[in-house]
């Protein structure tokens, strides 16, 4: 079925246009827009596109990124201030994928996809939107549990603070198909090392909720001591907590309660 | 509803066609142009049939809004070859023998150029990454492989 499609130059005639239409959907690379309508979602009777080059630019050069919405993952792939979002970034798709999939896009990513917004949701990433209220900021956390609320508003951009040190962030996504495929379980640990001690670890998980969520019981396993075995057996074997998996093609539930701990072990130990 | 009005470059060549809102591009492509070489497979994005250069950039042509590509140059299967020679990439998959039932072929043909065209030496690795988002069902991966490294040294034995 036929649906009306709504160009702008700028992101706040767009935002306008997505927060006055219930069918509005906006559409970036068309990664899950456009797979959409190729299976024929009623739901969606318009589709909304913004040609604003705020959308598409890259602030690395401090010490707090910011990446427009409308980011490619090749394009994070091509910033060597963005070496610590290479390893997500990698980690979706094939090349046609990387060449369209932006970063906005991957907040509303459903499972097993959305491994760009676990890492997001690790960094302590914030989210600026844009609605019929005007723009505000809102931690990704906060996004992710409000996000079917959130179709109405368009994400400008993401920014988050650069790890200390290439070993303070760490990624690792379970596939069945390597080197594309969809998350088994997706990972990823924050952990600012200070003293000896870890202050601050944050960890999210891919593919263990409808969202990605964090692994806080996990995190309050770490905080405070060191990163030795038996801190990292104690947070592994506290993974599971607060999480909700789905059975889907590529892993049941309770394969992904069983291999959860066992991953976030190795994550947290180095290990490859 | 309205039509919409659609002008771009496919294959070196300036088209002008009218599109229904949210129409993709491999539609566009093979119903209204006439181009047949990019392959409709899932409507997904996962198998990579339809894949197409879009400023020489792989593109997934099922998940590209047609509009999207107006004033853009868009490159198919259709336009790689040169007058009666085949490509050399598409030389080398028939040296290797590496069609089997031939529907994921023109993705991977495409797949293969974006990754020559930046990168005339890749290494085996290189290969499997950048054909990686195109599934071929009757797995005859390591002949497609074979033939892209071939093509790659064929290049080079000419330059």
């Amino acid at each position: 079925m036929p649906v009306t499609v709504k160009s702008f130059a700028t992101s706040g005639e767009a935002a306008a246009a997505l927060s006055s239409d219930r069918g509005a959907r906006y559409l970036g690379g068309g990664t899950l827009v456009m797979r959409a309508l190729n299976e024929g979602d009623v739901s969606i009777s318009t589709v909304v596109r913004a040609s604003d080059q705020a959308l598409t630019r890259v602030d690395a050069s401090g010490s707090r990124v910011s990446i427009g919405a409308g980011v490619t993952f090749a394009r994070i792939l091509a910033e060597r201030e963005l070496a610590f979002l290479h390893a997500p970034a990698r980690s979706i798709g094939g090349p046609a994928v990387r060449n369209m999939g932006t970063v906005g896009g991957n907040l509303f990513a459903p499972n097993p996809y959305g491994d760009f917004t676990v890492a997001l949701l690790a960094l302590d990433a914030v989210v600026s939107v844009q609605g019929g209220f005007g723009a505000r900021d809102i931690p990704v956390e906060e996004f992710l549990q409000t996000r079917d609320r959130q179709a109405g508003t368009l994400v400008l951009s993401v920014s988050c603070q650069k790890p200390q040190g290439a070993d303070t962030f760490r990624y690792r996504k379970i596939a069945r198909i390597k080197p594309k495929g969809g998350s088994v379980i997706t990972l990823a640990a924050h952990l600012p090392i200070s003293s000896g001690r870890v202050l601050g670890a944050r960890i999210a998980l891919g593919s263990m909720a409808p969202t990605a969520l964090r692994a806080k019981a996990a995190e309050r396993a770490l905080e405070g001591r060191p990163l030795d075995a038996s801190t990292i057996a104690a947070a592994a074997s506290a993974a599971i907590e607060g999480t909700s998996p789905a059975d889907d093609a590529l892993g049941s539930a309770w394969y992904r309660r069983e291999i959860v701990g066992v991953h976030l072990r190795r994550l947290l130990s180095g290990q490859e | 509803m309205a039509k919409t009005a659609l002008q771009f470059r496919h294959n070196g060549r300036d088209v002008a066609i009218f599109v229904d809102g949210g129409t993709n591009l491999l539609v566009a492509l093979r119903e209204l142009i006439g181009d047949m070489t990019p392959k409709f497979g899932c409507g997904q994005g996962g198998c990579g049939a339809c894949s197409v250069l879009i400023d020489d950039e792989l593109h997934l042509s099922c998940l590209t809004l047609a509009e999207a590509v107006a004033g853009r140059s868009v490159e198919t299967l259709d336009g790689i070859k040169d007058g009666p020679n085949l490509h050399p990439l598409q030389r080398a998959f028939a040296e290797n023998f590496a069609a089997q039932c031939g529907y994921c072929t023109p993705g991977m043909l495409m797949a293969a150029k974006a990754l020559l065209d930046r990168n005339p030496q890749p290494s085996r690795a290189d290969v499997i990454e950048a054909i990686s988002g195109n599934i071929c069902r009757c797995t005859g991966y390591e002949p497609i492989i074979n033939a892209v490294l071939a093509a790659a040294t064929s290049g080079r034995a000419r330059a």
